[in-house]
């Protein structure tokens, strides 16, 4: 190779294909846009049943992770997601994809090495470094509440 | 006996001859364009198999049946079983021949196997080592994508530059030189990392390697392109046959129509959702023994210089940061004997 | 109106995702972890929860709105029961919608045959 590595990377960036943002973006907002709509609709029904604030949130998370799910058994989240990108990963359903998708997956591998242990593979780090962070912020908090 | 030139070339002295070669895939690539030219068609991806990596023993199982079938060879007659897969430790192949008794050779060179076990059993003949070797590989989308990416039903974006695993398996069988086509020589490659380090580009990573050993091969036989009806690399993709007709340009060689690649052929990357094209052990085998090696044996095709791909990365080492390396391996496959 | 908002604000932040994919080299997962901790960074300085009060579901349904629950519950629980909320409020909290993952992770897992992107029609249970 005549080349170097950087005169190459600049020839195989010039030959890789960027995503097309004015399909993508739309995409992902526009979905993205509808299952927050659609959370507001969960939410305001919950709510107007009567249901106290904070309530009618977890329960509007909980209806969302399990159509999510069904969609996900179904065969259908990645195929939305395919156009989504982003618009079906950053709401909550994009979570309970990343969580049911590897359960169902390896679930060759048995329920408890395989569904047990890889449930979550993708979505561990999200818990992981929310509750972390989290932690961080309760201590910081304890301390400035006791100065 | 065969000869070695230089730099890995090997010209074989007795000119084996490709006596069989079968083919199965799945119902994308029988979709596809190629789709006539395969033995083997399954509309289920699972092979009637209950997991992913036995779909791909059997799938390769059934290339293996139909070359048998093809040549009117015993199964007993195969002196050596030249074989390889994706999977970790080379599971595909290992369980696909894990009840037939035969002597087993397990490669592993990522989407470049089917070039590396087509020179090794071409060696082995020329040798006189043996009556038939079969070279063998399969590639299974699912089994892949859990292995190597994310489960079938995470709802992820693939990059415009992203191949598609071919689920596909084919077998080429080796005998002493009879009727074409003809194993004329072999250029083992090298392996060349050029620092490319996204995995979802892998044409981009390979290309490099495609380059040199075409080059090397060219150079050892004193040959050019032109001395070729077809160069056909495999599962560089629409992003690698680009670099790699631009790497050549820079050498002053325009590489023109009789360059293709593997990876476009068996995919049409209009209709099927595939991005930059096919790749997998499976594709660049299904390629040349559906549709190749039969044009070769009618003449239709004289002189074609096989050249698969491979990228020897793992999820590990790309995760630690690591940049792809690529190989590449080279086959002349004729139609002359003289 | 609410669904206005809801839409414009939860499609904002899918939008800003969506860049950060294409545009950078960031991983899927390594932008969830940045939607996360952002919105426990938010919610502690206090600008996340009026967000919250005008975007509703907007910012509720999208990951920052669970990093914004974690950082809510800590703070609830630091208030009333001292260091130990540090440990305690945030998981609290997010229980419904990690739990509900969990659970209907294994009915899917279950009842389902798993998906297969190359077969035409896909997942019959």
């Amino acid at each position: 190779m005549k080349l170097t590595e950087n005169e190459y990377g600049a020839l195989a960036k010039r030959r890789s294909p960027d995503t097309k943002l004015y399909k993508t973006i739309p995409g992902a907002f526009v979905i993205g846009g509808l299952i927050c709509c659609t959370g507001q609709l969960l939410l305001n029904l919950y709510s107007s049943a009567g249901l106290d604030k904070t309530a009618a949130g977890t329960l509007t998370s909980v209806t969302l992770v399990a159509l999510s799910a069904l969609l996900t058994g179904f065969g259908l989240y990645d195929k939305i997601a395919k156009h989504a990108g982003a618009g079906t990963l950053v709401p909550i359903t994009g979570f309970a994809n990343a969580v049911v998708s590897p359960a169902l997956e390896f679930k060759t591998e048995g329920y408890v090495l395989g569904v047990g242990a890889k449930i979550f593979l993708i979505a561990g780090p999200v818990i992981v470094y929310g509750l972390a962070a989290s932690a961080l912020y309760g201590i910081i908090l304890f301390i400035t509440q006791a100065v | 006996m065969s000869s070695y030139l230089k730099n890995g070339t090997v010209t074989t002295d007795t000119l084996p001859s490709i006596v069989s070669y079968g083919t199965a895939v799945g119902r994308m690539e029988g979709d596809g364009p190629l789709g006539s030219c395969f033995d083997y068609v399954s509309e289920d991806s699972c092979f009637g198999e209950n997991t992913w990596e036995k779909a791909e023993s059997r799938l390769q199982q059934h290339a293996f049946e139909q070359a048998l079938l093809r040549g009117s060879i015993a199964e007993s007659d195969i002196s050596f079983v030249f074989a390889g897969d994706l999977l970790n430790q080379c599971t595909g192949s290992a369980y696909s021949m894990r009840n037939n008794g035969l002597r087993f050779i397990g490669l592993y060179g990522a989407c470049s196997t089917m070039a590396e076990s087509l020179a090794m059993a071409a060696m082995f003949i020329d040798n006189g080592i043996g009556e038939y070797c079969a070279a063998l590989t399969s590639s299974h989308f699912c089994s892949a994508e859990r292995q190597f990416r994310f489960p079938e039903t995470y709802g992820g974006q693939r990059p415009p530059t992203a191949q598609w695993t071919a689920t596909a398996s084919g077998c080429a069988i080796i005998g002493d030189h009879s009727a074409p086509p003809y194993i004329r020589s072999v250029t083992v490659g090298t392996i060349i990392d050029m620092g490319i380090k996204d995995a979802n580009n892998m044409g981009a990573a390979m290309a490099p390697a495609a380059y040199d050993t075409l080059r090397t091969h060219f150079s050892n036989t004193g040959t050019c392109p032109d001395d070729y009806d077809l160069i056909l690399t495999g599962d560089l993709g629409s992003v690698g046959s680009e670099i790699l007709r631009d790497l050549f340009l820079q050498d002053g060689i325009s590489l023109g129509e009789r360059y293709n690649d593997c990876g476009l052929l068996i995919f049409d990357r209009e209709k099927q959702d595939v991005h930059a094209g096919g790749s997998g052990c499976g594709c660049s085998a299904s390629v040349l023994c559906g549709h190749i090696l039969g044009r070769i044996r009618s003449g239709e095709l004289k002189n074609v210089l096989f050249a698969a791909t491979g990228a020897l990365m793992s999820p590990t080492l790309v995760q630690q940061g690591e940049s792809i390396p690529g190989i590449s391996h080279a086959v002349h496959i004729s139609a002359e004997s003289v | 109106m609410d669904y206005l908002w809801a839409f414009l604000a939860g499609g904002a932040l899918c939008a800003i995702g969506q860049l950060l994919i294409d545009l950078t080299s960031m991983t899927p997962a390594r932008i969830l972890v940045t939607y996360v901790v952002a919105g426990v960074f938010l919610g502690a300085v206090g600008v996340y929860e009026p967000y919250a009060e005008f975007a509703g579901a907007g910012a509720t349904v999208p990951l920052t709105g669970f990093g914004y629950q974690l950082a809510k519950g800590v703070r609830e629980a630091v208030t009333a029961d001292g260091l130990i909320g540090a440990l305690t409020g945030g998981l609290e909290a997010c229980a419904g919608g990690i739990t509900a993952a969990v659970v209907f992770a294994l009915i899917v897992a279950l009842l389902f045959t798993r998906g297969d992107k190359t077969a035409k029609i896909t997942g019959q249970s």
